[in-house]
């Protein structure tokens, strides 16, 4: 998150709002770019817009991680 | 000075191959948006679509011209034999030797460039077509008009997102009236429709996954469309002089920048760019009785379009009609604008301004005067076209009754 907004982690709260944080639309979609790659997940967009401070995001990404953990265990890849 | 008049129109886009087609949904509220057919949407988050369906380039080409025309070059020229028609123009060798083209393009021969390029990432081939630079161009369909129609005046394509058609037509108008030509073919043509495309659209998180609503509480996102519109420009007085039919006359024209964020619209810049298209056309914002506004349906632009068209009106933007026809051609991104510019002097001429369709209830934070659904009989004295695009680069068009 730091590195996204080229800010030092200790100017990055953990309990931060995008908005303390200065980002506009496109960081954001650039920020969600990154954590797809990152965890390798999918966020839907009407999700991702009610997604406003770094907490949610980290809650979010929790959600969508055991989500896909339930999904591989339930479906084991075959090759 | 002349005044200029609009003698002819030439449409293909979603809801309808020609202009009748075309006016005749507008009219019904028929929206066009439905899963997309030229383009493997399994990968894709959104499945929808503004295409002309069912689109055979032999139906309109022979196999030499389909060879080295891409669907936007021939959406171009579709619509620009059309609007020749229509306005029953004897192009004498005066007017085909100073008559203008001037088009508007965005993102150029994508079809073929998207085609091409597969090619030589997925298929390891080795080369290229060899007419795949005059296929993607974005400046072909221009060339193509002026090929066929044999204009030799002015030619050139404008490259503005969405704006662009809106730019065109307002610096063909500006020649005309200047004198700098005497006959004009102008308006824009797109086709965007490739999986890259679709991919870097998506990327943006600004399409809707069902369909285009703007200016509803409910809306979700743009629907891309594809499509050509083409208007027949020349002086009123030329006009008058041949007895053509005049749809309306095209008085005024505005342009503005931003200057502000690469994506995020501002309210000023639209304001701006409406005031100096009224100010152009020496247009009283008072008998302004319809505006066809950008309206693409995505969470920011339609509000942002709101306060800017109260900004500019007052208390008069009660009285004002408000439409946007994107909900039922799609954004069609290089064409928006001109098919836009055909619905709103087509409800002019008609006396019936066309809806915002697939509308369900208004956001509460917009406070517009919406034409929902239903098509509205309506004589109104002056019109407005919007044309807001990425990059902050906006353009309106100022019309007038004649």
């Amino acid at each position: 998150m730091a590195n996204h907004l080229r800010k030092p982690v200790e100017e990055v709260p953990l309990d931060a709002t995008f908005e303390q944080l200065g980002m506009d639309s496109l960081d954001s979609v650039n920020l969600l770019f990154e954590i797809e790659d990152e965890f390798d997940i999918s966020i839907d967009d009407q999700e991702a817009k009610s997604i406003t401070s770094v907490p949610q995001m980290v809650d979010g990404i929790e959600v969508l991680l055991a989500r896909k953990a339930a999904s591989s265990e339930a479906a084991p890849p075959t090759a | 000075m002349n005044r200029v008049a609009i003698t002819g129109v030439g449409v293909i886009s979603a809801i309808g191959r020609n202009v009748p087609e075309f006016w005749d949904s507008l009219c019904e509220g028929r929206s066009g948006i439905a899963p997309l057919q030229t383009v493997d949407t399994s990968t894709l988050r959104f499945k929808n679509g503004a295409e002309v369906r069912n689109y055979q380039s032999s139906d309109y080409f022979d196999e030499k011209q389909s060879q080295v025309y891409d669907r936007f070059s021939e959406f171009a020229v579709i619509a620009a034999r059309e609007a020749v028609r229509d306005a029953a123009i004897d192009l004498t060798p005066e007017l085909k030797t100073g008559g203008a083209v001037v088009t508007g393009a965005c993102v150029g021969g994508q079809t073929s460039e998207d085609k091409e390029f597969e090619g030589l990432y997925r298929h390891n081939r080795t080369r290229c077509h060899p007419l795949t630079i005059p296929r993607i161009m974005g400046n072909a369909g221009a060339s193509h008009i002026s090929m066929e129609m044999g204009l030799q005046g002015p030619g050139f394509t404008l490259s503005t997102a969405c704006s662009s058609a809106a730019h065109a037509i307002g610096l063909a108008f500006w020649l005309i009236r200047s004198g700098g030509a005497p006959v004009a073919i102008t308006g824009g043509s797109e086709a965007p429709f490739s999986l890259g495309l679709l991919k870097a659209w998506e990327a943006m998180r600004v399409v809707s996954p069902t369909t285009c609503r703007p200016f509803c509480k409910d809306r979700n996102g743009m629907i891309l469309g594809e499509g050509g519109a083409m208007l027949i420009l020349e002086p009123l007085e030329a006009a008058r002089a041949r007895g053509a039919r005049i749809y309306a006359e095209l008085c005024g024209f505005g342009m503005s920048s931003d200057a502000g964020h690469i994506t995020h619209p501002s309210t000023e810049g639209p304001a701006l760019a409406m005031k100096r298209a009224l100010a152009d056309g020496n247009v009283d914002p008072a008998c302004v009785g319809y505006i066809n506004a950008h309206g693409t349906g995505t969470d920011v632009n339609d509000p942002t379009e709101a306060g800017a068209i109260r900004e500019i009106f007052g208390d008069h933007t009660e009285n004002i009609a408000v439409s946007s026809t994107k909900s039922m051609h799609g954004h069609g991104l290089g064409v928006a604008a001109a098919l836009e510019a055909v619905a709103t002097i087509l409800g002019m001429h008609y006396g019936i301004l066309p809806p915002t369709a697939n509308f369900t209830e208004l956001d509460p934070a917009i406070h517009l005067n919406i034409i929902a659904n239903q098509s509205r009989p309506a004589e109104v004295e002056c019109a407005l076209s919007n044309s807001f695009a990425f990059g902050g680069l906006n353009a309106a068009l100022a019309f007038r009754r004649v």
